[in-house]
């Protein structure tokens, strides 16, 4: 490797011999493709025609008057696919193609990750198998059935949990076997070097069409910039720009699940140790004796025991600080913003308008808060009411609801 | 404690079984091992269960998980060793994750593991390049070290190994993660010659290692030793039902392979 892939001490490539030289090659490709003009080019023409790039800052009343300051949604939402997560699939995927591997495969936690997989395959032609832990197909069957539909083979996973972790040991041992023709499309800002610069480097757009947005309409910086962090990729998209304007406040807001002292969260940052998971030092959810634990949450993205490496570090630095939100915040954000917005926010985003919420009458009248609206909801509607089967009228019957 | 000097100096190819401590609880793990050494083992190669082996496929997966279900920790594991290293006389590799390593003190960790008998620590998901974050802590606690290499390595990258190795190099057979498999493959071979090539440290071949002519014919082309792991692990998930069976079938396996070379 020609470097090291450290964020202070987080980071690095822990991973089995076999997988050195993919990574190598990898790294290798980016500093060469990534990086040049010609790819640059041909990637934002790819961003701007057909994942409709730039997405709109959007000044949501709503959460202004709630909130008791001017808060900002930049709307990753309404990218094709619903999500931020194709900004960096057609990045890796280009990659890909200019590294002449024919074949991807991906992990999913929400599915949003493989479905932006499954659509740039289908869109460059390329076969793509994403892996998926069982208990997330179960909770998340729209994507599941628009992969398939894309052409996509979405590959159950059991392992501990039936969750992201799982998906990415599986598709790190698919790829121990096919490291020759198949790229691995990682979709979040962890996993072995190169990936958390890769996922960076792709999703920076985010931060640097809303920093210039936010110059354009109110002349100056956000005070606050808030996103919610599972993996990390859509934090540390938006994150970039304000990195180095120190007066910029920045907010990953976890997933709080139950409750933080409930055992049954996702909040690696508030409540893990310092650890070695999937090919990266960063802080791990593990037991007493360095198992990993089954993480919680409401929303299948950030349902992950790990987190990225540079988080970690901005965690330590004090760059960053991390929150949280319980489910319940979130159901409740989500209904909101559905609401009073007509705005259907993925689980994932809600975390953190929910905990912009939780601050109402904290912020001075005249702050920015710039919240990262990561995704949009459609596919936790079904879950949504589940749990809230009263929102739509409690006398639903059955048959209605699995009708949904 | 016997070394693995001792182990390649006598002149035949060493038979490496693994097993995962604790599977399937402690006290069969030590009748199999126990099983295994009778039946003419050379050297242990060990893991200690962890929630998320990326090395290993389904079936060290499942022992990871029963072992795990029946109480195993890194500290009991390292408890079992040294009732193993009470017992017999055999050196015994240890394989682990590195996340057990950091999380229990890497310091802690190979002084104890030392105490308890081990005489190597194999770390799965650590590769050359961050050997110095280990290699002075194996050494000042007296073990040797054990690094891997694969198909896909290159020779430069085959030296650097071999510079870091006093123990043995353990050759990966295949691009892939454990498991049984039906037939030696061409990479197999490929990668004992090319490490023989560059290199005097020991050689053992893993990953795939599934009948006794496998081993037979790693051993015509150089290896100094066999590393024996699915095969053996998945006699213990067929017969979980009857420990006394799992204990037999190892011995015999063992016997097999023992005749083999």
């Amino acid at each position: 490797m020609k470097e090291k892939g450290r964020f202070g001490q987080y980071g690095g490539f822990y991973v089995p011999e076999v997988l050195i030289p993919a990574l190598e090659q990898l790294e290798d490709a980016f500093f060469r493709f990534g990086l040049d003009q010609g790819f640059a080019s041909e990637l934002e023409d790819l961003l701007s025609h057909y994942a409709g790039r730039p997405t709109p800052l959007y000044y949501s009343r709503g959460l202004s008057q709630l909130v008791g300051c001017t808060v900002l949604l930049k709307r990753e939402d309404l990218l094709h696919g619903g999500a931020h997560k194709i900004n960096n699939a057609l990045g890796q995927a280009l990659l890909a193609k200019y590294m002449g591997k024919g074949k991807l495969i991906a992990e999913t936690g929400a599915g949003q990750h493989g479905l932006a997989t499954a659509t740039v395959g289908a869109l460059l032609g390329m076969e793509v198998k994403i892996f998926m832990g069982t208990t997330d197909i179960g909770r998340q069957r729209p994507n599941v059935l628009k992969m398939r539909l894309l052409g996509a083979e979405v590959i159950p996973v059991t392992g501990a949990s039936g969750t992201l972790k799982d998906a990415i040991n599986e598709a790190l041992r698919y790829w121990t076997a096919n490291v020759k023709d198949t790229f691995y499309l990682f979709g979040t800002a962890a996993g072995p070097h190169p990936y958390p610069k890769i996922v960076r480097h792709f999703q920076s757009v985010i931060g640097r069409e809303a920093k210039c947005q936010c110059l354009d309409m109110f002349g100056r910086l956000p005070d606050v910039v808030v996103a919610c962090v599972g993996g990390g990729s859509n934090a540390i998209g938006i994150f970039g720009a304000f990195m180095d304007h120190p007066q910029v406040r920045l907010v990953g807001v976890e997933a709080g699940g139950l409750g933080l002292d409930s055992g049954m969260h996702a909040a690696t940052l508030e409540k893990g140790k310092v650890g070695v998971l999937h090919g990266a030092r960063s802080y791990v959810l593990q037991d007493e004796h360095g198992q990993i634990i089954e993480s919680h949450s409401v929303s299948a993205g950030l349902d992950y025991p790990g987190v990225g490496p540079e988080h970690s570090y901005l965690k330590d630095t004090g760059r960053a600080e991390y929150v949280s939100a319980t489910d319940e915040e979130v159901l409740d954000a989500f209904l909101f913003m559905t609401r009073r917005e007509g705005i259907l926010p993925a689980f994932e985003s809600a975390h953190a308008i929910a905990w912009v919420m939780s601050q109402a009458g904290r912020f001075e009248k005249g702050q920015l808060v710039l919240i990262n609206l990561s995704g949009r909801g459609d596919k936790d509607v079904e879950s949504f009411i589940r749990q809230r089967p009263q929102v739509v009228g409690a006398d639903l019957k059955d048959s209605e609801h699995k009708g949904l | 404690m016997s070394s693995y000097k001792q182990v390649f100096l006598s002149g035949k190819v060493a038979l490496i079984p693994f097993f995962v401590l604790g599977d399937p609880d402690e006290q069969t793990c030590l009748e199999i091992i126990g099983a295994a050494i009778d039946a003419g083992a050379d050297i242990l190669e060990l893991g200690i269960p962890f929630s998320d082996p990326i090395a290993d496929g389904p079936t060290i997966q499942k022992a990871d998980i029963r072992a795990l279900r029946a109480g195993m920790t890194p500290q009991k594991a390292l408890t079992l060793i040294s009732r193993i290293e009470e017992r017999w006389d055999i050196p015994i590799g240890l394989l682990v994750y590195y996340n057990l390593v950091w999380h229990f003190g890497p310091e802690a960790f190979y002084k104890q593991a030392a105490k308890a008998g081990v005489n190597s620590v194999l770390i799965a998901d650590l590769s050359i390049d961050d050997a110095d974050e280990v290699y002075p802590l194996a050494r000042s606690a007296g073990l040797d070290t054990v690094f891997m290499v694969s198909p896909n390595s290159s020779d430069e990258r085959i030296r650097l190994v071999a510079q870091k190795t006093t123990g043995f190099i353990y050759a990966v057979s295949v691009l892939g993660v454990t498991g049984a498999r039906d037939t030696l493959s061409q990479s197999a071979i490929d990668i004992i010659t090319r490490t023989k090539r560059v290199t005097t440290v020991p050689v053992c071949l893993g990953f795939g290692i599934s009948r006794p002519e496998h081993a037979a014919a790693a051993a015509a082309v150089g290896a100094d030793g066999v590393i024996v792991g699915s095969k053996l692990v998945g006699l213990v998930e067929q017969n979980l039902s009857d420990k006394g069976q799992i204990v037999r079938s190892v011995r015999q396996l063992i016997l097999q392979f023992r005749s083999a070379l």
